[in-house]
This record gives structure tokens, sequence and C-alpha cells, in this order.
């Protein structure tokens, strides 16, 4: 716990660096009003299904099928939206479509005991394959502005993206559920030893399916507000989006063995991603580097726990 | 959690959501409200210097766009201003949009962008023109509320006529003919061969016949067969066009390995680097596309010109553009690039695309 929390002070530590490098480096048009603003609609997604999949990594599972799953909630919007239907039934229904995709890879994981990560490799092509099937490679654009400006316009008053405010609700609401309740406190024991918390009288199973749930609803959500976002919905929308999001989840120190990391850190991870991302095109840094410094930041988020806890571990014998 | 409560909430919501109505496509006004230039045109302002300028292609590292960036920047020296390009790898729909905010943060006076999706990329564009930044679109258009000026690589018409042309010489001037399209329903495709049609019935096309027109759904595999087809099923047959990329690259693959090679005439749209070597190897006489290097300096050109407020996209202003000469903004706030160049055996050496 303690080599968790000074991974997390580091995050934060490099949050700042970023933050006042950037401001330095750009002539203060990194944390302008502007920037920020569409920084957070940039991360707004990520952001969003980062939550869920915290704790399902923490419950030592995967799901990599959340960006097919977003996709295929944006193709289903543009096929009902042809279809005439209103949005005030399609955007519910949608909702309770990426739940069902969801409960597929839970059903699949705990039903059958099949590895969530073959699952979900399964689904993430089966997911982006029903969405190409829905709508094929068209694109729906015609909604209406009261809906599309949902993922463009500030909440009235402030500078705030509303996906961002939707992260910010549903990141309490999750953060009270993983750290602060008697179900977080279960996922973290499936996460760190399973068999011992079948034992302890914990419903594995159910526990675990509920997650993937919650998985598929909040990437479905994602999609609506990337549909919105782009007023285009399309099968291929957050192509290769789940990416993105592991990496971010286990920069902010989540374990992928299961078992460790908090909700804090993980919203760090997103902000640090996101930030430098922002930061390095705002410089014109080439696309090739921008793909290279995401995948060293992964490879350190993987090493950089494991190091710390051998750095412990040595203090301690030496001391 | 009660699963079965959820279920059934949420269903006799949609339930009664969709019985009492709610914002249907049929509803929906649509989105309307078309930011035209406010500002007057002074066709006598001078070109300014120093533009900054962001060139924003579908993607990056793509040979197509690489040729048509650097007319872009050859036009910048020019001009004495910065092209600056960026983008990003991929060609998703969403992608640019990333690059488009950051333009309008970097205080760029212009960007020059080939849109992956026309609307995708609208609400940032309409955002970034809110700023002050001037939107120039080439190669495939925005929406047009969400741009000022459309550099088109060349109309239907342009496209019809040379492609006719260029058949009919290579047959001598009468014999049957087909088309080797890409899909049934591609748009662009349909328009050009309904042209083709009312070119082929002028008089001087009397003796040119159209006997069949192939579908290869722009797969090279498909395109492959569907010309074995045609030349079996049409043992006149004199020439083919394909107007598609997909089409004559696998059309002259067929002939040239074959016994047609050199009786039956193709043409089309392609790229020199594709049909280099069978122009060179006789199959092909003559092949048209536009030169993207042309079309990155012509829509260089118009963002200096909006940014120096000689011209604000409305149809009829004219603007100067270097070696291309003056043009004039059409309807929609379009200009035309001009008839496709035209590739043979004496000039395809000099691109490179």
């Amino acid at each position: 716990m303690r080599s968790l929390l000074r991974w997390e002070t580091a995050l934060v530590f490099l949050l700042v660096v970023v933050a006042l490098g950037g401001q330095v480096s750009t002539d203060g048009a990194f944390l302008s009003g502007g920037n920020l603003f569409y920084l957070g609609l940039d991360i707004g997604e990520i952001a969003l299904i980062a939550l869920p999949l915290t704790l399902v990594i923490v419950a030592g599972e995967i799901d990599l099928s959340v960006a097919s799953v977003l996709g295929l909630s944006s193709a289903l919007i543009g096929w009902f939206w042809n279809a005439g239907w209103p949005l005030e039934t399609i955007l519910p229904v949608v909702i309770f479509i990426g739940a069902l995709a969801g409960a597929v890879n839970g059903l699949l994981v705990t039903r059958l005991g099949l590895p969530s990560l073959a699952v979900t490799i399964g689904t993430l092509a089966l997911y982006r394959g029903l969405a190409l099937v829905v709508l094929g490679d068209t694109a729906v654009a015609d909604f209406p502005a009261a809906y599309t400006a949902f993922g463009t316009t500030p909440v009235p008053g402030t500078n705030i993206p509303y996906p961002i405010a939707l992260a910010a609700l549903l990141a309490v609401l999750f953060g009270i559920a993983l750290h602060a309740s008697s179900f977080g406190r279960s996922v973290f024991a499936i996460g760190a030893n399973e068999e011992g918390a079948r034992f302890s009288g914990i419903r594995v199973k159910r526990i675990k399916l509920s997650l993937f749930v919650l998985a598929g609803a909040v990437a479905a959500i994602a999609g609506v507000v990337y549909t919105f976002r782009f007023s285009s919905a399309r099968a291929d929308n957050g192509l290769g989006l789940e990416l993105a999001v592991v990496a971010a989840v286990l920069l902010g120190g989540v374990s992928i063995f299961g078992g460790k990391g908090s909700l804090f850190g993980v919203l760090a991870g997103v902000l640090l991603l996101g930030g430098l991302r922002n930061l390095l095109i705002l410089q014109d840094t080439s696309t090739e580097v921008l793909t290279i410094v995401t995948g060293l930041l992964l490879l350190v988020s993987v090493l950089a726990p494991s190091i710390t806890r051998r750095l412990a571990t040595l203090r301690k014998a030496t001391t | 959690m009660n699963t079965r409560l959820v279920l059934a909430l949420v269903v006799s919501g949609a339930v009664a959501l969709t019985a009492c109505g709610g914002t249907t496509k049929d509803s929906a006004g649509q989105n309307t409200g078309a930011p035209t230039g406010t500002a007057a045109a002074d066709p006598k302002a001078p070109l300014k210097e120093g533009l900054k300028i962001t060139f924003l292609p579908k993607q990056v590292n793509n040979p197509y766009f690489t040729v048509a960036q650097k007319g872009a920047e050859q036009a910048g020296t020019a001009i004495k201003s910065e092209v600056k390009a960026t983008g990003p790898s991929d060609a998703a729909a969403s992608s640019q949009v990333t690059y488009i905010n950051t333009a309008a943060q970097q205080r760029q006076n212009a960007l020059v962008i080939s849109a992956n999706d026309a609307n995708a990329v609208a609400p940032a564009l309409k955002t970034a023109r809110q700023q002050g930044l001037k939107v120039v679109t080439f190669d495939s258009d925005a929406a047009p509320d969400a741009r000022d000026v459309f550099i088109n690589q060349a109309t239907a018409q342009d496209i019809a006529v040379g492609q006719v042309k260029m058949i009919a010489e290579a047959i001598g001037g009468s014999g049957e003919i087909a088309i080797l399209s890409a899909t049934p329903n591609a748009t662009n495709q349909n328009a050009w061969i309904e042209t083709m049609k009312t070119e082929l019935a002028k008089p001087e096309y009397a003796n040119v016949k159209l006997v069949e027109t192939a579908y290869g759904n722009d797969d090279d595999q498909t395109s492959f067969q569907k010309t074995q087809g045609l030349l079996q099923a049409h043992p006149n047959l004199k020439g083919i066009i394909s107007p598609t990329t997909v089409g004559v690259a696998a059309a002259a693959r067929y002939l040239s390995s074959s016994e047609y090679k050199g009786k039956v005439q193709l043409t089309g749209l392609g790229t020199p680097n594709q049909m280099r070597k069978f122009v060179q190897d006789g199959t092909v006489k003559s092949f048209a596309l536009w030169d993207p290097s042309q079309l990155g300096y012509l829509a260089t050109y118009a963002a200096a010109a909006l940014a120096s407020g000689q011209i604000t996209g409305a149809e009829g202003e004219k603007f100067k553009a270097g070696d291309l000469g003056e043009r004039t903004i059409g309807a929609k706030g379009e200009v035309v690039l001009g008839p496709p160049t035209v590739f043979t055996k004496d000039n395809i050496d000099k691109f490179d695309f």
C-alpha cells in the first residue's frame, strides 16, 4: 500500500511537471481556458470507460471489448435514428444493449470459466463486426443541435465540458463503490486472492458479472458521448481506444495482476496521458514520436510499481 | 441489485418514451445557420507575408497527401508564409479533430484540410472559424457551412469528357467499349458514368458503342475477374474505361499478361506509380488523374487570400494562385482545380505518387 501511495505521489508530481513545463514551453497556451476545454473533451470517453475498467482490473480480470461496445453503441444510435426512433428512446435502449454486451462477456468468464483476456479479444472483434453489420461504412450525422451541444459545449457558467462533468459524477459514485463500501472490499479481495475470497463467503461470480455489465453500460454511454461530440454515428468510432484506456488505468498504478490500485491514481493517469498527448501535439511533435512516448509511458507504468516494491523490500532488508 | 427490476424499468421507460414521441429524425430541424463571412472582401488587399498555415491531410505518411503537401509547401515559400504539415497516422473519422483544435490554440491564420468525415470535423472547424481561423478544404470537402472555400480536384463533367476522349483516341474512333466501375452505388462513379453516356451520344462518337458497365467493387481480385469476364462476353471489345484507381490497375494487370495486350485499349483514373509499368510496356496509352501537388498549391493560395482579406469565399470572387493563374470562386464556395492531368509515356516519369 505504501509503495502504491508513492506511485500516486509520483503521478501527481509528473502532472505538475507536465503542466508547468507545458505552460512555459508553449507561452501559456497549454493551461489556457480554451486548451483545457479541448483537453477535457479529448479525454472524456477515456475517463468514462477507465472508471468501470479499473474495477474490472482490480478484480483480476480485463475487458478489451470496451471500444468495440462504444462503436456498436454509436452504430446502433445511427441505425435507430435512421429508422425514425426518438433519441429519448434510443439512448436508454443503446445503454441497455451495452450492458447486455458486458453481460455476455461476464457470463462467458464466470459461467464457462474462460479467461477474460481471450473472451474479450473475441468479443472485441465480434462487437465491432456487429457494428459494421448494423451501419456498414456509412455515417449518420443529422442529429439535432440540442444533442450535439452535449459533446461540444461547456456546462453553462463554467469551462467544464459536459462529458467531463458526467465523468466526474460517475467517478464519485465509482470511488465510493470501490473505496468505501463492502462491495469495493470484495472486489479487492477477489483480485488479491480469488480462492480466499470465495471461502470467506464473497459471491465472486456475481460480483465479476456485475463488473462486466457496468463496463459494457459505461462503454455504451461513452459511445453516446462520442457520437454527439463528433455528430457522427459510425461503426468505426473509437477504433483502438481500448489500448488508450488500458494504458491510462495501468499508468494510474492499478496492478495488471489484480488486487491493487485506486481510482484516484487512474484519474491522474488519464490526465497525464491526455495532457502529455495534448502538449506534444501543441508543440508539433510528429505522430511517430507521439506513439513512441505513449508506448514508453505504458512500459514505465507496468515497471514502476514493481520497481518501487522491490526497492521497498531492499530497504527493509538493509535496515 | 435486482437485475430483473432494472430490466423491467428500462424496457417500460423505453416503451413509454416511444409512445409519447420525442426527438426523431423527422421532427428535428436541420442544423442550419451557415456562418458565412461577414467581412467584405477587398480584392486589392495585398497578400500578407508571414502567415501561419496548417496543412492537415487525411493521414500523414500517405503518398498521395505527401505530394499534395509538397505543393502546399512550394506555395508557402512563394508567398513567404509558413506552411506546417501535421496530422493523425490513421484516417479514422474523428482523428483530425484534435489537430483542428490545436491549430486554433496555436493561433494559426489558416487551415488547409482534407476531411476524413465531412460531419465529424464540422463542429471543431466551426469553433476554429469563430476564433478567426480561415478554413480551406481540398480533395474531400467538409460540411459546406464549416469551411470558407473548397478546392475541388475536377468536375464530373471534366472527368467524364476526358475519359471518353482518351478511349476514343486509343481505339481509333470506332468500336465496342465497356466501363469497369467501383460499386454500383458509388455516387461519384455513377455521376461520371451518366455524363460519359451523354458525351457518347454526341455525333463525333457515333461509332463508339458502350456495351456493358461492370462493377469490380473497388476490390483488386474482383476487378481482375470482371475484366476477364468483359473480354469473354464481348469478343469484339476494343476498349475499357475504368474510372477508379483500383479497377484500372487490376484491368491493366490482366491485359498486360494476356493475349489482348495492345489489342484492347484501357484508360481510366489511376496514379502514375501504379500505372507506370503498364504505360511503359504498351498496355495503356494514356490515363488521367489530377495532380495532388497542384491541389495543395492552389489550396494554400486560397488560404492565404482568405487570411489576407482578398476573398471571403463568396461566389464570383477572384484571387491569384501563383503559377496556376487567376481563379474564380464558384457556387457553394467551390474552386475547381481544372481538367485532370493526362499521363502518357512522355510525361509519366515527372510524377511520383
